[in-house]
């Protein structure tokens, strides 16, 4: 019986092969691709982001007459930044015969959603799961955002770079991941680039009402800059008390001070001149970014965020892996995903997001890294 | 110069904890039970005091008071729905019960005011012509900032804890709450009303906690549902190190946290100032087992 079957089946397989283009799934003629993230809920603003501007990538790619002729559907579904959710949303893609997934857009949900994409062989790129766990012992996986600790290497690269303070202070978080893995790395790669990392403070949960005692310390070491690589709210209180205390570094934080702005009953003069390290600006004044920033406000009537920078980039690192693999649409699944992972660690891709991005076999992705400095307000190319 | 501005803010941390803490020795000291539900009413005062002051623009010195009241109102609420019908219950029951109202305070908080933080802005502080804000008072030009929060916090802790000790000792009403903590069935008998003077002392701790958490939050700047709880679980801690019961005790455990804290996060090591604390508090309950200024009452068999 189970012969049979699988002789019908294979039967059908090289049927619809040899058919090129028939209706079965996972075989038509146009490209596939299925995307998740939460389109609800409150991590919403991060999956509509995504979904709109890799919807733009879509629509411009289509328009151009596709990718070696074949056009892109996207599909992008809901799945609220939950595991569960997120292994349905996949698996209804893979029904409706997804060929390379975008996603997922959070770093819980991408954890759960890669291992059982790890397991069906399909290619995925994710515009913004940062953690290392996203990619690591999982070769199909690859990002377009920096991990998490990388973000630490980055910073240390732009700080020695472009800024040159005399001295750095770190102020981290010490029971979180995020903070600690950025932090480790940022120190590593600031003794590497002669950086002089004069105080180290740390908090915790527990400890995270008053900063008084590290800023204290931190201007009496002589610091002029402050490396924050935690999430916005501790980091506003930080702002506030220094501010009280007279004491007015250069702050530089990473992808977890995005949002400082928009914390209710902030005042935005307190953020004046905070550096932040993220991909995207959206005043950017090359033309890609102010293309893609037009044709979103057209759109959808918003300025875009990082993460509709990052689903755009998505589709077109995707693109430009398909076109070095020279895979086809009709082509298998896994043999497309075999092809693609192979093709990601030869391309490079300008996007807007970063020039020159390419991938190691890790997934993991290297692009020169980019700041923004926040001036009345807003978000401005230093 | 480093030295005392990290002093400061030991003092000005140690007084928030002490305000805090005297809510819990109250409570303690004349029910008889942890109240810790007590964190997430200073949550709710600092919810409170946000919404009169950013939304509807009042002063604080209207929107402490309005906080404060409202916040007492709440502390008699909570006693008389969830701990009352437990007086005569194991004081495990009555433990366990404190906890679910504290997690009922904070999921309501979640439902109304939402996860996202806000940010509070200090009152405590004038913005200059020049559109810089003035903060605090500089002292030996510029080394040394002690800013206008920490000097309210460090004034007020001292005159709630001499009221107190006022109040408790010297009005008719804080005896009748001294009899209720030695002996709520004698002074029942004497003609106190048990019930009223618990009602009062929970009263007067909830609307202690709204000034803690306008403090707290002017020196923290921001509010969220869980803000409560963490500093509610340090003061606990201050209160068992003075001495749970004592109104002084309260006082000295919660500033010398503060300043152990402050000190040990400077001076060692900011990694270990939570193990510093805490091994220090073990070394004084081993040598005190009531704390500091705590009274060790030997049971009679």
């Amino acid at each position: 019986m189970k012969k049979l079957l699988a002789l019908v089946l294979a039967a059908a397989m090289v049927l619809s092969m040899s058919a090129c283009g028939t209706s079965a799934a996972g075989s038509s003629e146009a490209w596939k691709f299925g995307g998740s993230g939460p389109l609800t809920g409150g991590a919403a603003i991060y999956g509509k982001g995504v979904a709109n501007g890799a919807q733009i990538a879509v629509d411009e790619i289509n328009a151009a007459g596709g990718i070696n002729g074949a056009k892109i559907e996207l599909k992008f579904e809901d799945d609220v930044a939950d595991g569960e959710t997120a292994v349905n949303a996949y698996n209804s893609l893979i029904d409706w015969g997804m060929d390379v997934m975008i996603g997922t857009v959070t770093t819980g949900a991408c954890i759960s959603m890669s291992a059982v994409a790890y397991k069906d062989r399909t290619f995925c790129i994710t515009p913004s799961a940062s953690s290392a766990d996203v990619t690591a012992d999982k070769d199909n996986m690859f990002q377009v955002c920096f991990t998490d600790p990388n973000q630490g290497v980055a910073s240390a690269d732009y700080i020695a770079d472009k800024i040159k303070p005399a001295s750095v202070a770190v102020i981290y978080r010490n029971d979180d991941a995020y903070s600690q893995g950025i932090r480790d790395t940022f120190v590593k790669e600031a003794a590497a680039k002669g950086l002089n990392v004069a105080y180290e403070g740390t908090f915790t949960e527990a400890t995270s009402t008053d900063f008084s005692v590290q800023l204290t310390a931190a201007k009496e070491a002589g610091c002029d800059l402050i490396f924050l690589p935690i999430y916005y709210q501790p980091a506003s209180v930080i702002l506030n008390q220094s501010n009280q205390m007279g004491y007015a570094p250069v702050f530089f934080g990473v992808d977890g001070m995005d949002g400082i702005l928009t914390m209710e009953g902030f005042d935005p003069k307190l953020a004046e001149g905070v550096m932040l390290l993220t991909p995207f600006a959206a005043d950017s004044t090359d033309d890609l970014t102010v293309k893609f920033v037009k044709t979103y406000k057209e759109k959808y009537g918003e300025v875009p965020n990082q993460f509709a920078a990052d689903g755009y980039d998505c589709i077109y690192v995707a693109k430009a892996a398909i076109e070095k693999a020279g895979v086809k649409p009709t082509d298998k699944r896994e043999d497309i995903c075999e092809k693609l992972i192979k093709a990601m660690t030869e391309i490079k891709v300008n996007g807007l997001t970063g020039q020159g991005m390419t991938w190691s076999a890790n997934g993991e992705v290297a692009k020169g890294p980019a700041a923004v400095v926040i001036k009345d307000g807003v978000y401005v190319t230093p | 110069m480093e030295f005392l501005s990290y002093l400061i803010s030991g003092i000005s941390l140690g007084s928030v904890y002490a305000i805090i803490a005297l809510g819990y020795t109250m409570v303690y000291g004349i029910a008889k039970m942890l109240n810790f539900a007590h964190g997430d009413v200073i949550m709710v005062g600092g919810y409170l005091s946000y919404y009169a002051m950013f939304s509807f623009g009042l002063p604080w010195f209207v929107a402490l008071p309005a906080s404060m009241i409202v916040c007492a109102c709440i502390g008699m609420l909570i006693e008389r729905l969830a701990y009352k019908p437990l007086r005569q219950a194991p004081s495990l029951a009555v433990l366990i019960t404190a906890i679910g109202v504290s997690y009922f305070l904070q999921n309501s908080a979640l439902l109304i005011f939402g996860a996202n933080p806000k940010t509070y802005s200090n009152p405590f502080q004038s913005v200059n012509p020049d559109g810089s804000i003035n903060a605090g008072i500089s002292l030996f030009g510029g080394q040394l900032t002690i800013t206008y929060v920490s000097i309210v916090t460090i004034i007020s802790c001292i005159i709630i804890m001499l009221a107190l000790n006022f109040f408790t000792s010297k009005t008719k009403m804080g005896k009748a709450m001294r009899a209720c903590s030695e002996d709520k069935g004698a002074a029942q008998l004497m003609g106190i009303n048990v019930n009223r003077t618990i009602s009062i002392t929970f009263a007067i701790g909830s609307a202690l906690a709204a000034v803690a958490g306008v403090l707290l939050c002017s020196s923290y700047t921001l509010i969220q549902p869980t803000t409560g709880s963490m500093p509610g679980i340090r003061a606990f801690t201050a209160a068992v190190f003075g001495g749970i019961g004592s109104i002084p005790g309260a006082f000295l455990g919660g500033l010398l946290i503060g300043i152990i804290e402050s000190l040990a996060k400077a001076y060692i090591s900011t990694q270990l100032s939570n193990s510093i604390v805490f091994a220090v508090l073990i070394i004084v309950l081993l040598v005190r087992p009531a704390g500091l200024l705590g009274k060790y009452v030997p049971e009679k068999v």
